[in-house]
């Protein structure tokens, strides 16, 4: 398992703004630090809201991707 | 209280005055040839002067538009065709108003091209970014807003004109949020703004054409307004618009300085007062009446709502408050968070006292907000 392979998975799909970043913030201090969650989110803001919350609260935005054809976001606990 | 003079400002005292009795003098066809029309044309061409002179353009080159975005529309799309012979791409900033943007789509959908370029995270348009696009081959028309109207940042214009100068491309400038407010620089080619900005009455437009402008009405002709916009003009309101643009301007640095406290005042306050809040925009070298903030974990819909119950009526970039559902696309050319996202605009009206009593009452209404999503 690399690294960046996710410790979990949010599956935030026809949530809107701002329920997939709750969602994250709620969750990431769960997981051990340095672990990756991703968000599934198919709200367009989440695109912008993820990498800002995480710029935010000095988290590492890893990057989106698409699962299944879904809109994905990495997201590594750093502190 | 109102906080939404970004959007329209309530109607100067000098435009009501000036709209009541050119509702009785103004009502004539400017173009006809009997005593009344010649009255109408008398007071529209003093308009355009009054407008001409706090420019500092010429009165001919002053056209009056329906709207500030029929306004955008045209001098986009005017523009555009006026250079067909130079290429068919058009530069824009990320941040341009929705006009400009849709008038961008429309272009493009008859087979032109469309650049835009990035902005950075306090929300200005990258200058190499824009010097490497305008010099790009066939560039047509460059668009750059004179200063954002979400978040406040003014936009180098001087220095993007210079560029666009050099490439040998006209510039056309949206200055809705300026006109009244702050000057803005020269090199421009085109020029739009919107009366309800500056206190006039909705439903006019300014559009400017600096003479040696190569700029085709996208409109079928018509011979009003130097064939530049068709339809009969909505005269009283123009003359309003005048004279509310005569009274702005002669008092817009002490006001400009006063909004500006007022703006610095919530930026710094917000900051102190609500947790996990991003104040965007320029702090500095921004519009003195604007100012923008995202509140993380709130509903922008939901806060709006809060704000109009108790009394505040502003405005949100956060996509549940748009009728497409997207976040504000400046907000996301920034980089910056869309949700949660509240927009002051201030205007003469506005008083310390209403500032004060936001700030009271914002942090109760955001904490609420967040707890009950369990935040």
């Amino acid at each position: 398992m690399s690294a960046d392979t996710p410790v979990e998975v949010l599956n935030c799909l026809g949530q809107r703004c701002p329920l997939p970043v709750i969602a994250l913030a709620k969750r990431l201090p769960a997981v051990p630090v340095g672990a990756v969650v991703r968000v599934l989110a198919d709200d367009p803001a989440a695109a912008v809201d993820i990498p800002a919350w995480c710029r935010m609260r000095a988290q590492e935005y890893v990057g989106a991707i698409a699962v299944d054809g879904s809109p994905a976001f990495d997201v590594r606990r750093l502190a | 209280m109102y906080f939404d003079a970004a959007t329209a400002t309530p109607l100067h005292p000098a435009a009501r005055e000036a709209l009541l009795g050119a509702l009785d003098d103004g009502w004539a066809d400017p173009g006809k040839l009997y005593t009344q029309a010649r009255r109408a044309r008398l007071l529209l061409d003093a308009a355009r002067d009054t407008f001409a002179q706090v420019l500092g353009v010429r009165p001919d080159e002053v056209t009056f538009a329906g709207s500030g975005s029929t306004a955008a529309h045209a001098a986009v799309l005017g523009g555009l065709a006026g250079r067909r012979r130079a290429g068919a791409a058009l530069v824009r900033s990320a941040i341009e108003h929705s006009a400009v943007l849709h008038a961008g789509e429309r272009h493009v959908r008859a087979g032109g091209t469309e650049t835009a370029v990035p902005v950075d995270r306090l929300g200005r348009v990258d200058l190499d970014a824009w010097a490497q696009a305008v010099s790009a081959p066939g560039v047509a028309l460059a668009a750059l807003i004179s200063a954002s109207h979400e978040v406040g940042t003014v936009q180098p214009v001087a220095a993007a004109a210079a560029a666009c100068r050099e490439a040998g491309v006209p510039l056309y400038v949206d200055a809705a949020q300026s006109l009244g407010r702050l000057s803005v620089p020269d090199g421009w080619s085109l020029l739009t703004g919107s009366a309800r900005k500056w206190g006039g009455p909705p439903g006019v437009g300014l559009l400017v054409v600096r003479k040696g402008t190569r700029w085709v009405s996208p409109y079928p002709a018509d011979d009003r307004e130097s064939g530049r916009f068709p339809g009969a003009p909505d005269l009283p309101a123009i003359i309003a618009a005048a004279a509310s643009l005569h009274a702005v301007h002669e008092t817009a640095a002490q006001e400009g300085e006063r909004q500006s406290e007022l703006v610095d005042r919530v930026r710094t306050t917000v900051a102190a007062t609500v947790p996990d809040v991003e104040i965007v925009g320029d702090p500095v070298d921004r519009l003195p009446h604007v100012v923008t903030f995202s509140c993380l974990y709130v509903d922008g819909e939901a806060l709006l709502t809060a704000l109009d119950r108790r009394g505040f009526a502003v405005s949100s970039g956060s996509a549940c408050t748009s009728s497409t559902l997207q976040p504000s696309h400046v907000l996301a050319a920034m980089g910056v968070l869309t949700h949660g996202n509240i927009r002051l605009s201030l205007h003469r009206d506005s008083t310390a006292e209403q500032v004060d009593r936001f700030l009271a009452e914002l942090p109760g209404i955001v904490a609420a907000l967040r707890a009950e999503v369990g935040m």
